[in-house]
């Protein structure tokens, strides 16, 4: 199959199997079933309204904005969309969860199989499989670190909106799970259905992993827990199929368990308490009745839905000419690709599409990804980059001097056109100036010139580094090249 | 369908009941006569209808997203058997 990175053990090849099960927040101001605040970060249990802690007959009421989010996330993930979904309780005890019960989906949920594209450095496109979206409740947070005996809970995130998005498992390697989950992000991003915060939990995954031999049926799979970036969703696949490589080598054979990823010390480690953490006693929730809409609700929510990922670099592709690798990379942001945009065909902007593809890709994101700021924060507007690739591409500055005026651009918001005239910038295109300057540079150099008269390459280089030296990068490169091979017949 | 004394003992678990070991038989006994008494209903053909997931004829209730509740730490608190700077506090729990 296709993108599959085998390992290597000693008693021969082992594939790696992965599905994963995103659990992303819901933008929306408040709760699935209550109306407290959802905001991040505010003081402990101040967004908890009785309902969400489970005071004796308080009822939920569902969010219907929430409910057109999952709808919304569902088509932009391809997959069909119930008309007619339920509610059901999954009963757990944690201190976090005041009700006893998570309210989620099981049986039927508001969204079925669909399947996400993602993006391999092949360059080939792999296909993997959504088996389900679901809407249920997120559970309080608890404080190990506070005191040594005692955990503290805030409920202020007990009954926020979740959509748990579950994979089939589709995925052979490390790369393709951190390639879905990219791409999930991306999705849910355009969408604006979840902010994909992962640092923030906005986004976490469950990862479920097994190995077996290549072309043979499954083998038992671990789940590791609540995995917050993609790095360590990488990582803790890495060793968790190393870890069941090595127990079936030596004989042994896999529990099906829980483990949690330890990325300090680069471990999974098993949970505890698993024998009963499966008991769930799912049953209809009834003080929900069934979730149901019409088609009309979802048509409407499909014909509001933004140009997303695929489309987006299919038409980058065909429009501006890009490359598959390019347009991919412009179109991982929303906020990158309209920067994009409107550097080529922004009001007052216009220039080569391919040019500013390179500019915005290596210049742009390079000094941002060092500066540690966003698109957003940009000192170079989209208008201003365009302004600068017009300047080379109407060859008043050399694609040198640009990168000199585009640091300084960056650094103080200035214009490039006010920056070549105020430091004289401007690219020597008059063929007399340069053919002086190469002449002086000739006669202060009469045993080079032989060498140049004799075919050597590394001279001829030397030559246009003294001539452009001597006019202080100004000189147009492909000028002085043809007055060099003019003037010294070579 | 039968209940022996470590399903009793699962199932309290789960719920969170204490249950003394010499209870355990007559409550096995207890439940598995109400689990023979609902597993008539079984009777009934069933295959041609759908589940019923309500005894009401009515559509589920729904919210606009509006804010509109919350707020009140010390209410949701004020029955806590022990709270500190506006968190419950409980026994440690941690994997």
């Amino acid at each position: 199959m296709t993108g599959a990175a085998l390992i290597k053990g000693h008693t021969g090849d082992w594939e790696v199997v992965i599905g994963l099960e995103v659990h992303a927040h819901v933008v929306s101001e408040s709760k699935l079933f209550s109306a407290a605040a959802t905001t991040f970060g505010a003081a402990p249990n101040s967004q908890v309204s009785l309902v969400d802690a489970a005071m004796p007959g308080m009822l939920p009421v569902i969010n219907m904005h929430c409910v057109r989010q999952a709808v919304r996330t569902g088509l932009g993930l391809n997959a069909k969309i119930n008309l007619h979904s339920v509610f059901d309780r999954k009963n757990y005890f944690y201190p976090d969860l005041p009700q006893g019960y998570q309210i989620s989906q099981f049986k039927q949920p508001v969204v079925g199989e669909g399947v996400v594209v993602i993006d391999m450095p092949s360059g080939e496109p792999r296909e993997i499989g959504i088996e389900r979206l679901h809407l249920e409740q997120d559970a309080g947070k608890s404080l190990h670190d506070q005191h040594s005996t005692k955990s503290y809970i805030d409920l202020n995130r007990a009954g926020v909106a979740l959509m748990e998005i579950v994979s089939k498992p589709d995925m052979r390697s490390a790369d393709e799970a951190a390639a879905y989950l990219t791409k999930m992000r991306s999705i849910l991003r355009y969408l604006g259905t979840c902010d994909g915060n992962m640092q923030e939990g906005s986004m976490r995954a469950d990862v479920n992993v097994s190995v077996r031999r290549p072309g043979t049926a499954l083998g038992t799979r671990c789940e590791i827990k609540n995995v917050n970036s993609i790095r360590f969703v990488r990582q803790a696949i890495e060793v968790e199929s190393w870890r069941q490589v090595e127990i079936l080598e030596d004989g042994g054979s896999i529990d099906q368990e829980t483990r949690l990823f330890d990325p300090d010390k680069g471990e999974t480690r098993a949970m505890r308490s698993k024998e009963e953490s499966h008991d769930y006693r799912y049953f209809p929730d009834p003080d929900l009745l069934p979730l149901e809409f019409d088609q009309s609700f979802v048509d409407d929510l499909r014909a509001g839905l933004p140009e997303l990922p695929d489309a987006k670099k299919a038409r980058f592709v065909s429009e501006y000419a890009l490359s598959e690798y390019d347009a991919g990379v412009l179109v991982v942001e929303r906020e990158t690709a309209a920067y994009y945009e409107a550097v080529v065909d922004g009001e007052g902007a216009g220039c080569d599409p391919k040019l500013a593809a390179n500019w915005v890709i290596s210049e742009l994101f390079g000094r941002l990804n060092r500066e540690g700021k966003t698109i957003a924060e940009s000192p170079v507007s989209a208008t201003q980059l365009s302004g600068l690739i017009k300047l080379v591409e109407d060859d008043t500055i050399s694609g040198r001097i640009a990168k000199d005026v585009f640091a300084q651009m960056f650094e103080t918001g200035t214009d490039a056109a006010a920056i070549v005239a105020a430091k004289g910038l401007k690219q020597i295109t008059d063929s007399g100036a340069i053919e002086a300057a190469v002449e002086k540079v000739i006669q202060a150099s009469p045993e080079q010139a032989v060498q140049f008269r004799e075919g050597n390459q590394k001279v001829a280089g030397w030559f246009v580094g003294q001539v452009m030296k001597a006019t202080q990068g100004k000189a147009n490169p492909k000028l002085v090249n043809e007055i060099l091979k003019k003037k010294l017949g070579g | 369908m039968a209940l022996d004394k470590a399903d009793v003992l699962h199932i309290a678990r789960l719920a969170r009941i204490r249950v003394a070991a010499e209870d355990l038989e007559g409550i096995a006994s207890d439940l598995n006569h109400i689990i023979d008494w609902v597993e008539q209903l079984g009777e009934v053909e069933t295959d041609t209808t759908a589940p019923m997931t309500s005894v009401v004829q009515m559509a589920l209730k729904t919210r606009d997203d509006v804010v509109g509740d919350g707020g009140y730490a010390d209410k949701v608190l004020a029955n806590a058997p022990e709270t500190a700077d506006g968190f419950f506090v409980v026994p440690k729990v941690i994997e």
